[in-house]
């Protein structure tokens, strides 16, 4: 192949791969701008949009009519916090079946991925009833344990194809060389489990952010993070485009930006390791 | 390494989850089960009596169950469509060497961080919407009549909006196996005269194979159980147009307080689920192999 040909071809792809990239991402891009523009201007036709002074007043309006804060801190405390209570839980479980794997082991993991399987509205009626008995209904804490129980094998899975490629040699060679149970863990385990355990995290957050089954039928405003927040708005109440442009875009700018970072976790997350 | 010492301690590090994912799967769902065969209204507190298979009878036969469930199978098999076809197809071509590659991966698996209710209703708001959205706006400038997607078009308007959100996800899935395939194998295929299209068809997609079926049984799981999108766009309308199963289970017990009738139906999806889930699991299930 010649040179010439090479260059015309990557030129073509380049601006194919341009043209669809930009598609795909367009609505994303036309929320983005359009949080910066008043409500007047936001439902113009497109051009005329565009061309109207850009403004922040959107972004005021949402904090002032409903408390915006309040719900972002929800997503962050529901995400975080589910995703804290899971890694606890699922690093010790994925580190002993990788390292200490017994007979069951495999038939455990399995097990523990079928939980995933099961879908939520099997169980919608009485968790609702739970819920309210227990005057869970709308509060942080009953829905961190849900989010934490939902994505605990997602948690585990990932954790376990991770440990399991940190080889035994290495421990072995260790210990020959006289490291104490503390020093192996400290010296040699935790600096290679470390960048697997963030990606797991990383790719938790995410999740637990977008969750959006339980989390609308679980809290309705005290606790009700941005998912519910935004479904609010399905409600036509008169001029709200750039509202919701402004309110989406504050929520989903965080996890865009981890899930860049994420990336090549993705995969072997969602896939449970069956892609990497 | 392992002593009976550590398999021990081994066992009790893993107990924590084993035990809360068991109760978790089991007291619901046994609940579950147990409302479903019950006359059970949440309108009428105490009044719950024992309907052996009634509620299953009339959630089986009532004509909206049979529109769900032909709903359900249409999202699934749409968006299955949309997703695999254009997953393959664009990750052939972010394959190819291009300038700003990193770019455009960034902007292709943008939507799939941005939550339902975000891309549903910023998808029904700015660009379906009949007066203000964008494709009504390319409609007039045409001179032709704006189409009104959500009445009209429901349920191909919901598989196009759960499309766009999961178009990454397989791309992305299918983006990383080309990565892995193996360069000298076809470069040698290359040096025997193997055509571009035949190199195609008996490396390459035997090698996606594979990443496919992954892609499709891990979104069928997903996409059994749609319902932020369509409870913001549609409310499972117009009538039943929109509604698939999991909306008509949380119509039925949370709408109508029906908890009896809900609970059967919830049962009906876990079996649906579970069909998919023997599959999936079978293939996972193969390559923990090590």
């Amino acid at each position: 192949m010649s040179r010439k040909t090479t260059q015309t071809r990557r030129t073509v792809v380049t601006i194919a791969a341009w043209s669809i990239g930009f598609l795909i991402f367009f609505p994303i891009l036309w929320t983005i701008l359009m949080s910066f523009k008043s409500e007047g201007d936001a439902i113009k036709a497109p051009l005329a949009m565009l061309t109207s002074p850009w403004s922040l007043e959107s972004y005021h309006e949402v904090q002032e009519r409903s408390n915006y804060a309040l719900h972002f801190w929800n997503s962050v405390v529901l995400s975080v916090g589910s995703t804290i209570a899971a890694l606890i839980i699922a690093v010790p479980a994925a580190w002993s079946m990788a390292f200490v794997p017994g007979k069951r082991t495999k038939d455990l993991l399995m097990w523990m991925l079928s939980t995933k399987m099961m879908p939520a509205v099997g169980v919608l009626v009485p968790m609702y009833l739970l819920f309210r008995d227990f005057g869970l209904l709308d509060s942080r804490a009953g829905l961190v344990a849900v989010l934490t129980l939902i994505n605990l094998p997602i948690v585990v899975w990932m954790l376990y194809t991770y440990f399991k490629e940190i080889p035994g040699e290495i421990l072995e060679a260790a210990r020959m060389d006289g490291a104490s149970l503390r020093a192996e863990i400290l010296y040699v385990l935790t600096p290679m489990a470390v960048p697997g355990i963030a990606s797991t995290m990383l790719l938790n957050i995410i999740l637990a952010w977008n969750e959006a089954f339980w989390t609308l039928q679980l809290t309705t405003s005290k606790a009700a993070p941005l998912t519910q927040f935004i479904a609010s708005y399905s409600s036509p109440e008169g001029l709200f485009y750039a509202k919701l442009s402004a309110a989406s875009t504050m929520a989903i700018a965080p996890i865009l930006i981890l899930g860049w970072f994420s990336q090549k976790q993705l995969v072997r997350g969602l896939t449970f390791g069956a892609v990497k | 390494m392992a002593t009976a010492h550590s398999r021990t301690a081994a066992r009790l590090m893993v107990s924590p989850a084993v035990i809360l994912l068991f109760l978790w799967m089991i007291v619901p769902l046994g609940m579950t089960i147990w409302f479903s065969f019950l006359r059970y209204n949440l309108l009428t507190p105490g009044n719950e009596s024992f309907a052996g298979f009634d509620n299953y009878y009339y959630f089986l036969t009532n004509a909206a169950f049979w529109q769900a469930l032909t709903n359900t199978l249409t999202l699934v098999l749409g968006v299955l469509a949309i997703t695999v076809i254009g997953g393959v197809l664009l990750a052939l071509l972010l394959d190819q060497p291009f300038w700003g590659q990193g770019v455009v991966r960034v902007m292709v698996i943008a939507p799939f961080f941005v939550m339902p209710t975000v891309s549903a209703l910023v998808w029904k708001n700015m660009f379906m919407n009949p007066v203000n959205g964008m494709f009504a706006h390319i409609a007039k400038t045409l001179g032709l009549q704006p189409f009104d997607f959500l009445a009209h078009a429901p349920l191909a308007s919901i598989i196009l909006i759960v499309a766009w959100s999961w178009l990454p996800f397989s791309t992305l899935i299918l983006l990383t196996a080309l990565q892995s395939l193996d360069r000298e194998q076809q470069e040698a295929a290359e040096m025997d005269g193997a055509s571009p299209l035949a190199r195609f068809w008996y490396l390459t997609v035997p090698h996606l194979t594979r990443s496919i079926t992954v892609v499709v049984l891990i979104q069928t799981i997903f996409l059994l159980s749609v319902f932020a999108e369509i409870l913001v766009t549609t409310n499972g309308g117009p009538g039943n147009a929109s509604t698939n199963i999991p909306y008509l289970v949380y119509a039925q017990s949370l709408l109508s307080f029906d908890v009896g009738g809900g609970s059967a139906g919830g049962i009906v999806a876990v079996i649906l689920a579970n069909i998919v889930a023997i599959f999936l699991m079978r293939m996972i299930g193969k390559n923990l192999e090590t």
